[in-house]
């Protein structure tokens, strides 16, 4: 099972590393529910 | 006929006392931590004009350096001083924060923006050295009012103020009462906006060896917003400029798209050209305020100088094809499309790896990849890596996928086509268009044939759209405009002699 099973998820993505809905499409394969989800810019 | 690149600007201005008063950062650490460590600290860490001045990237960015330079300078370079710490540049110069505050109320059209006397009459002189500013611009600055009057707007009527070390010197006021698209604080970021576009536009048309009159059309691709509450991002600055600049013959318009609006804007100047619709277009962008001191808190976490300490403005030139100057080819242009995705595979792969393959080029044609050129001494000690490096990391891998190369030459694909980072932390400042100066110097020389611009910005930020954004367009050396074969009035003369004397012979041999 994984650590992220039935968790709930805040995902924040970096626009020069790996965005948003990448991330949250990983995270919810690992069974976990995103409930908020944006990419950021550092620069 | 493809447009060539005639001129470039690269102005920056060091405004140490607007760090701290109106980068975000700052400003967003006053409201929520107001006696936090890193604002006690942060006054310890703001460089000084000279130390600005010796700072290599800055030198780069001016044009006393080619990028190059910062491959023999051991990294980091915050704490080597450059040998070259001149104000004035190849593309532009180090402007003090004190004169950019006399071009700010040059560029003022309705009174806002006011200076205390004894600080007009002391930096007056100084701008009025300044061989780029225009006798026009010199004579809208005001004679300056009292401290008094610049004490009671800003403690009473909620005026931004303008500090020199500090002391306070002049301040913004709003434009209405209550409309908060035309507050103090927006006014003041627009302003600085307008003012250090106007200060490019005057380079780059130094640069380019032409009058302010020859300008047709002017595209501002800046990141700011001008407008009221009626019309909140109606513009226009890149009008607003042009009439500070002097550029009478000029219209224009702004085109946004967060870091990707200098390709953007490129794109359709060039096009503008091509389509013949105008001879000569120019395309700028003043800096950010709001950007500055971004980075500040791992800054001065780790104990260096704040390094986001200037505003970058940036300016170019285009006009028709003149048979010299670099020409920008649209017919290979990188697109990130809404389908695109935004995974960095796909985002580089629609803007470098698909219009080459378009082309039948292959990825190693290309001379130099300019994707975004954010300093990675600023950004590497903040965690968010070195950029330009990344970027070229991912077109080499996709090079090597596709087998233009081999993976044991990726270390050196990324060194010899990639430029490194030397451009401020300003948004759209850094996305490709920093090198189009050097570039265009270096295809003049001979020494590369093709380099790409590649922008890319960061929709998701205005929250309409989860989006990435970008576009990317190659320029190339002159490769001259093909003569189209044209008819002279007496040839024509002759050839309808030719055909009657013909038709008359065939009469004659007839009977």
């Amino acid at each position: 099972m994984s650590i992220l099973e039935g968790k709930k998820a805040i995902v924040i993505g970096d626009r020069d590393g790996v965005p948003g809905p990448a991330i949250s499409l990983c995270v919810e394969s690992a069974g976990a529910e995103v409930v908020y989800s944006s990419t950021e810019c550092f620069v | 006929m493809n447009s060539v690149i005639r001129g470039t600007g690269y102005p920056l201005v060091h405004v140490p006392d607007m760090v701290l008063l109106n980068g975000t950062t700052q400003t967003t650490e006053r409201i929520v931590n107001p006696e936090s460590e890193y604002l006690k600290k942060l006054g310890d860490h703001i460089r000084t004009y000279e130390q600005a001045c010796a700072y290599y990237p800055n030198q780069v960015y001016i044009g006393n350096y080619t990028p190059e330079i910062l491959e023999e300078v051991e990294f980091p370079w915050y704490d080597k001083p450059s040998p070259v710490s001149d104000r004035f540049g190849k593309y532009g110069e180090i402007m003090p924060q004190e004169e950019f505050y006399l071009l700010m109320q040059a560029s003022d059209e309705f009174e806002l923006l006011f200076l205390e006397k004894a600080f007009v009459e002391k930096y007056k002189p100084e701008l009025a050295k300044n061989g780029i500013i225009t006798e026009a611009i010199l004579d809208r600055i005001h004679e300056g009012v009292e401290l008094e009057q610049i004490k009671k707007q800003v403690n009473e009527h909620k005026a931004e103020p303008l500090r020199s070390n500090g002391e306070l010197v002049g301040y913004v006021k709003n434009a209405h009462a209550i409309d908060e698209n035309l507050s103090a604080h927006v006014m003041l970021e627009n302003l600085v906006s307008k003012a250090s576009s106007v200060l490019s536009l005057l380079y780059a048309l130094k640069d380019a060896g032409m009058n302010p009159d020859d300008v047709e059309y002017v595209i501002d691709c800046s990141e700011e917003a001008c407008g009221d509450m009626n019309q909140r991002g109606g513009g226009n600055f890149a009008k607003a400029a042009a009439e500070t600049a002097g550029l009478n013959n000029a219209t224009g318009s702004d085109v946004r798209g967060f870091c990707a609006a200098p390709s953007h804007a490129l794109t359709m100047a060039a096009s503008l050209i091509k389509a013949g619709t105008f001879n000569c277009v120019a395309v700028t962008a003043g800096g950010s305020t709001a950007k500055l001191g971004m980075n500040g808190k791992e800054h001065v976490n780790k104990d260096l100088p704040i390094l986001e300490d200037v505003l970058g403005g940036f300016a170019t030139i285009l006009t028709a094809n003149d048979n010299i100057n670099p020409e920008i080819n649209l017919d290979i242009q990188g697109i990130h499309t809404v389908g695109t995705g935004s995974s960095p595979q796909n985002v580089i792969g629609s803007l470098v790896v698909d219009p080459l393959e378009r082309a039948g080029l292959k990825v190693t044609d290309i001379n130099k990849y300019s994707p975004e050129m954010q300093n990675p001494d600023v950004t590497k000690p903040a965690g968010a890596g070195d950029v330009p490096q990344s970027n070229m990391k991912m077109i080499g891998a996709l090079a090597v996928k596709r087998g233009d190369m081999d993976r044991k030459d990726l270390n050196d694909f990324v060194s010899k086509h990639g430029v490194v980072g030397f451009a401020p932390t300003q948004g759209h400042i850094p996305s490709g268009v920093p090198y189009l100066g050097h570039a265009r110097q270096e295809i003049l020389d001979g020494k590369m044939e093709k380099v790409m611009i590649v922008g890319k910005g960061s929709l998701f930020l205005g929250r309409l759209t989860n989006l990435f954004d970008g576009i990317s367009f190659i320029v190339q050396a002159n490769e001259g405009v093909e003569e189209e074969a044209t008819v002279s009035r007496d040839e024509i003369r002759g050839l309808i002699a030719e055909s009657l004397r013909d038709f008359a012979s065939s009469l004659l041999e007839s009977r």
